[in-house]
């Protein structure tokens, strides 16, 4: 595909052969150079394109090297004796000079700057967290006493979505959690023959803590997640800017209502999802283990006590100012791009998740502290 | 104007009379639309004041300055109609929040201005239904939702073909006659802005300041900076008809 001739002395001729377009082996630019090296240093370069049947873009980064070669060396480039097309493109290429500056180059920072640089964004991001804190606040604040305004229409929309549309899905998980504490436990429990009280474990376990967790988990994933998509989405596409330049604060009119509903939907779907732990245990218990249906029965009410699920439902209702709460912050803290809410979702669901682990641990050492 | 430590512009000094069309013009990423966001109030400038009708725009109250802002009228790059409300309720909301109408009345005002800017019985479609230069004029008669005195439009005949935007600027000088509104526009678009301006300001992104300001009509007669020229007459004024330089003054 290349060939070279000296016809005379300090003149280069390169003879492009074949058809560049056809791709495997091209010839690499250090053969040139070889050339170019040898003495006596040539002073012109020269094409011969009469055997180039097809080239492409490759072609022209081989030539882009060549004249950049030539020019660092102060060798002349004969361009005429391309083709008119490759010499279009590469007048195009040289037409606008580079702008100084605006080449950036990758500067790896030390150890050290990386450190200031994610204690700096910590700063940042806990501040951001704290206003948001202070402005849901304060919007609380207006909500009771009458002065936010926003759709109810917008507020029954979410709730029907964050509640009642859940509903499948927290049956499953439930169920399914119910069946594997109660089969976990079967297993040391009839060591002892002690499968009745698999009632007592399924029963406390699912109404004061693992209902709440995993109503908690799926609304996370679920609509934390929808929440922070849809506010990051608004954001790309200016409508928050344009609530606020009516004068609109996207506190009262979109987290609010999102903060109400998760509010009001948490504890009622959390108390369906103890029901529906529950029966998962007895289903275990009453077809595995051969446990009396009344007798299941009479265990599981006479274990838990009303304080159990008072605590559950507490915790789930936490849960649900958090979860709204996280995933609105997220979704408004979201940049314009598709990308960016991509990273929202996924850091509300992230943030959600550890923040519903850490309150699940204070709420569980204040119950302790204060004997419920 | 700035992000952070980067200053993107820099002495800005320009008024806008009552009841006129004022351009914001210069190429891409001159920040054209940040200049905007400083107008309408989205974000404070790094240095500098904003006057309203003699008013200290950051100065006043937040209480002032949401009644301000009430004044204004905004039509985003995209249209930024909400996604989960129909035309008609788009309309609505900015009425429903800050007026006694009743519901009637409201509804009766939405398809008003929805008919002002040509989308009669649209009332009840979601901005997904309906085309880009429609959202464009269902987000200008959003816009008009509490009448207001100052209309802002970013980029309004961005992504519209020839006709669209044509009948676009129609009828931002039919509503600027009718309704005696000042208009902002932020533009690039030629034939627009000879079509309505009547002043403007064209901000370069290399020197980092207004280098022009005026009448275009006049600029284009009377401008001697060579970028402006280049600007108002698409690169005409160079010998072989080229852009002098596409990375250049941006």
């Amino acid at each position: 595909m290349l060939q070279f001739s000296r016809p005379e002395a300090g003149r280069l001729v390169i003879s492009l052969l074949g058809n560049w377009r056809e791709g495997g082996d091209y010839p690499p630019f250090a053969a040139v150079q070889n050339q170019l090296e040898q003495s006596p240093a040539p002073l012109h370069i020269a094409f011969d394109c009469s055997g180039l049947t097809g080239w492409n873009s490759v072609l022209i980064t081989f030539l882009i090297d060549i004249i950049d070669y030539a020019q660092r060396h102060g060798i002349a480039v004969e361009r005429e004796s391309l083709p008119p097309g490759i010499a279009g493109l590469l007048k195009l290429a040289y037409a606008v000079p580079e702008r100084a500056g605006a080449r950036q180059e990758e500067v790896r920072p030390t150890l050290m700057e990386r450190l200031g640089q994610a204690v700096y964004g910590l700063w940042i991001s806990t501040a951001e967290v704290l206003s948001f804190i202070g402005e849901a606040t304060a919007a609380c604040g207006r909500l009771f006493r009458g002065r936010v305004r926003f759709r109810r229409r917008e507020l029954l929309v979410i709730i029907q979505e964050s509640g009642i549309q859940a509903l499948p899905i927290v049956s499953l998980i439930s169920v399914l959690v119910g069946l594997i504490l109660a089969f976990v436990g079967s297993i040391q429990l009839s060591m002892f023959g002690a499968q009745i009280y698999i009632a007592n474990l399924v029963g406390i376990g699912i109404f004061r803590q693992m209902g709440a967790i995993m109503t908690g988990v799926i609304m996370a994933g679920r609509t934390g997640a929808a929440f922070a998509a849809q506010l990051g989405t608004m954001q790309t596409t200016e409508e928050i800017d344009a609530l606020k330049t009516l004068g609109i604060p996207p506190m009262d009119y979109l987290v609010l209502p999102r903060m109400i509903a998760l509010f009001l939907m948490m504890p009622l779907l959390c108390l369906y999802a103890d029901f529906m732990g529950v029966l998962g245990g007895f289903i275990v218990g009453v077809t595995m283990l051969d446990l009396n249906f009344l007798e299941y029965y009479h265990q599981t009410t006479g274990a838990i006590r009303l304080n159990d699920m008072w605590v559950g439902l507490f915790m789930s209702a936490v849960f649900g100012v958090l979860i709204a709460a996280i995933g609105c912050l997220r979704g408004l803290q979201c940049e314009r791009s598709a990308a960016a809410v991509g990273k929202a979702t996924t850091s509300a669901v992230v943030t959600a998740i550890v923040a519903i682990v850490i309150a699940t641990a204070a709420i569980t050492v204040l119950c302790n502290i204060l004997g419920i | 104007m700035a992000y952070g430590d980067f200053v993107l512009q820099r002495n800005l000094t320009f008024t806008i009379r009552r009841g006129e069309i004022f351009i914001i013009m210069g190429g891409s990423g001159c920040g054209k639309s940040t200049l905007l966001k400083h107008l309408i109030g989205l974000k404070k400038p790094a240095r500098g004041e904003i006057y309203f009708h003699g008013r200290n725009y950051w100065q006043a109250e937040e209480g002032d300055r949401e009644k301000i802002t009430r004044t204004f009228g905004v039509l985003y790059q995209g249209g930024a109609l909400w996604s989960s409300l129909t035309l008609a309720e788009n309309i609505a909301l900015p009425l429903e929040e800050y007026t006694e109408l009743s519901a009637r009345q409201i509804r009766k005002i939405a398809a008003l201005k929805l008919a002002l800017v040509g989308l009669k019985g649209f009332e009840d479609y979601y901005p997904a239904q309906i085309s880009g230069g429609m959202v464009k004029r269902a987000g200008l008669a959003r816009a008009m939702a509490l009448d207001p005195e100052i209309l802002f439009f970013d980029e309004p005949s961005a992504g519209l073909d020839p006709i669209s935007s044509r009948l676009l600027d129609d009828l931002i000088l039919q509503l600027r006659d009718s309704l005696g509104a000042t208009i902002v526009v932020v533009t690039h678009e030629l034939a627009s802005i000879f079509a309505i301006a009547d002043n403007s300001v064209f901000l370069d992104a290399a020197a980092g300041t207004m280098i022009a300001a005026g009448d275009p009509k006049s600029l284009l007669a009377e401008a001697t900076d060579p970028v402006v020229r280049n600007f108002l007459t698409r690169g005409g004024s160079l010998a072989d008809g080229r852009p002098a330089a596409i990375g250049e003054g941006c």
